[in-house]
């Protein structure tokens, strides 16, 4: 079974008397592990895919199933409910609370779950860990390298055990080499614990990490190709 | 799942990050809760205080006085006619079941003499029984005794307030003074008991035998004329019974036909006191109103600035909700942070209440009470405030649109 399945997705907006397609008829089927890239200009309807992907939007018409469960016709609370146990967010503005320590940051999805604050704090450590930041615990935001912080937004995406992680640009506010480290690390997320991992980017050399790659146009999918590494 | 310790935790945190806006908002919430305490405990002291007044009047009291005079269909005021006698007021005391005790009064106002001293004041003419009457112990001395009564004695009970001014530190018992050139000896002296309800000094008075008052002191149009008569009943239940039994004989004795006016009047005076005590209860009520609009302002200043609130975090709560925060973790949230902050001006608002009920019986001498119900009804009610006014922007801030929500600048 497919981890995501994606059947004849449209996504309709209205602009007063206006019907613009975001997203027309994609159809789209992404297995579990896989490292994919999701490339197009802007207007393509790739952000609009990615929100649908990430069950914080909802098609106008067709299917989506994630781990086998349709979840276009679910309310806002139990899609709130899969958002935190099935994705993790990764975000080109990283995203982080302010004035909140690097571990209650990645504690939150914890927090939304209702686990015990003991608990919390132990996987949150361990995710930090994972990324890297064992030790910058107590760091708020402000005190850490754009890198470091979107380095903190991974852990809570990884808190959960989430199985798909969605990263909308996420090396967009970094320097090349900071960007590649985050990729580094998202590479070997993939390969170490079978994540699987989504990102949206607009740079080719943050695709060439990826080992499938779907271009957008016009809202729909005009190509769909798994490049050889080199 | 909710997890309220946390919610708990983050907005304090919320709150700490905007110190000056947060205190300014709790200090509308304080100005309310504390006017709502220090008004209650004015009034409630008010109340307190009539009461007090009441009780020093004498309880289940009923005073009968004379009716008015029509000279020429010119109809004069109540107490003019004299018709009262002291056989009424002996007539009551055998006949009326409901009546405790009965005490004719003769009064009037004299000069007072002892020695270099003098001093205007009203002299009582009246029996042992206003004693009971008015549950007025003595300090000092004895009260009339039969014979003194019977016989028009040239002896005299004083007020505290007379002591002081004729005799000062000097003890009186056994001294003469002389009302109106009159010589009588003090043979005791009675409790202070304050001012009566409508502010009057109760202990500027002197105590002498009713039938001194008549012979000696004032004289009267008939033989055993009394200006008043006071009654007393064994409990409040007794009075309108009473009243009914005291009306009918003194009718009868009086002769007064099936269509003719009274001649007298019957006063319930506890009835009265309840009225004054009953006007002093709707103040309270009246100031603690106009304070809760205070305390609704307040509120209306917590509404403002947690809107504001959501607005500022709108990005805040996008971040939340597509990590899983659901329509009720959000509400929560605002709801904690506008109940924080109107419970903590509560607490504040109860000090501060508290303190000013203080400086203002210290300072200003008014008796003030802070009763545990007025303090729970401000608490609660600021509570109700935060919640109630926290409500819609919190509900507002759960209907944002995760996606707008995460892209807001």
């Amino acid at each position: 079974m497919a981890l995501i399945k994606a059947q004849e997705i449209t996504k309709t907006y209205r602009l007063g008397d206006i019907a613009l397609n975001a997203l027309n008829n994609v159809s789209l089927s992404i297995e579990k592990g896989e490292f994919i890239a999701i490339m197009g200009p802007s207007g393509s309807g790739k952000s609009t895919f990615m929100n649908i992907l990430g069950c914080l939007d909802k098609p106008t018409s067709g299917r989506y199933l994630l781990e086998g469960v349709d979840v276009a016709h679910m309310n806002r609370d139990e899609l709130a409910a899969i958002r935190n146990k099935k994705i993790g967010f990764v975000f080109q503005g990283f995203n982080l609370l302010p004035r909140t320590s690097a571990l209650e940051n990645a504690e939150l999805p914890l927090l939304y779950d209702g686990l015990p604050a003991h608990e919390r704090a132990g996987r949150s450590t361990e995710a930090l860990a994972i990324v890297g930041l064992a030790g910058r615990e107590n760091h708020h935001p402000n005190q850490l390298s754009g890198g470091q912080q979107q380095r903190v937004a991974i852990a809570r995406a990884l808190v959960n055990n989430a199985p798909i992680i969605l990263a909308d640009e996420p090396t967009g506010n970094l320097d090349t080499k900071t960007g590649f480290e985050i990729m580094e690390l998202f590479v070997r997320l993939n390969k170490e614990s079978n994540i699987t991992i989504i990102i949206v980017t607009h740079e080719k050399e943050i695709a060439e990490f990826s080992r499938r790659r779907i271009f957008f146009r016009d809202g729909v999918i005009v190509s769909d190709e798994a490049p050889v590494r080199a | 799942m909710i997890n309220i310790p946390s919610t708990i935790r983050i907005s304090f945190r919320a709150l700490r990050v905007n110190k000056m806006r947060s205190a300014l908002t709790m200090l509308g919430i304080i100005i309310g809760v504390s006017a709502v305490i220090t008004m209650l405990a004015v009034g409630t002291g008010a109340r307190q205080r009539i009461g007090e007044q009441m009780a020093s009047i004498g309880s289940n009291l009923i005073m009968i006085v004379p009716g008015t005079t029509t000279a020429g269909g010119v109809r004069m005021g109540a107490g003019t006619q004299s018709t009262l006698s002291l056989g009424d007021a002996e007539a009551i005391q055998k006949e009326c079941p409901a009546v405790l005790y009965v005490a004719p009064v003769l009064s009037g106002v004299a000069q007072v003499v002892y020695e270099n001293q003098n001093w205007s004041t009203g002299i009582n003419g009246t029996t042992t029984n206003m004693l009971y009457v008015r549950d007025w112990p003595l300090t000092s001395g004895r009260p009339f005794t039969e014979e003194e009564i019977r016989s028009a004695a040239k002896v005299c009970l004083l007020g505290q307030t007379v002591v002081d001014n004729l005799f000062g530190s000097l003890d009186p018992l056994g001294q003469v003074i002389r009302i109106k050139n009159v010589p009588f000896t003090v043979i005791g002296t009675l409790e202070s008991k304050g001012q009566d309800p409508r502010g009057q000094d109760q202990d500027d008075t002197i105590y002498v035998p009713v039938t001194t008052a008549q012979k000696k002191l004032f004289g009267t149009t008939f033989p055993g004329m009394v200006r008043l008569i006071m009654v007393k009943t064994n409990s409040a239940e007794d009075l309108p019974a009473a009243e009914k039994q005291i009306t009918e004989l003194l009718r009868q004795r009086h002769h007064i036909g099936q269509k003719q006016d009274d001649d007298f009047s019957v006063r319930n005076l506890t009835q009265m006191m309840q009225a004054a005590e009953q006007s002093t209860k709707v103040m309270t009520l009246l100031l603690g109103a106009i304070a809760s609009v205070s305390l609704l302002v307040g509120g209306i200043g917590i509404m403002n600035i947690m809107l504001v609130s959501v607005t500022e975090r709108t990005r805040e709560i996008g971040i939340r909700m597509a990590i899983g925060a659901k329509t009720w973790d959000i509400r929560l949230q605002f709801i904690i942070e506008a109940l924080i902050l109107s419970l903590i001006g509560g607490v504040t608002g109860i000090i501060v209440g508290v303190s000013v009920s203080e400086i203002l019986s210290l300072l200003a001498g008014w008796n003030t009470v802070v009763s545990p119900l007025s303090i729970f009804l401000a608490f609660g009610f600021s509570g109700f405030v935060g919640m109630f006014f926290g409500f819609y922007p919190a509900y507002k801030a759960s209907l944002l649109n995760p996606i707008d929500a995460l892209r807001y600048e």
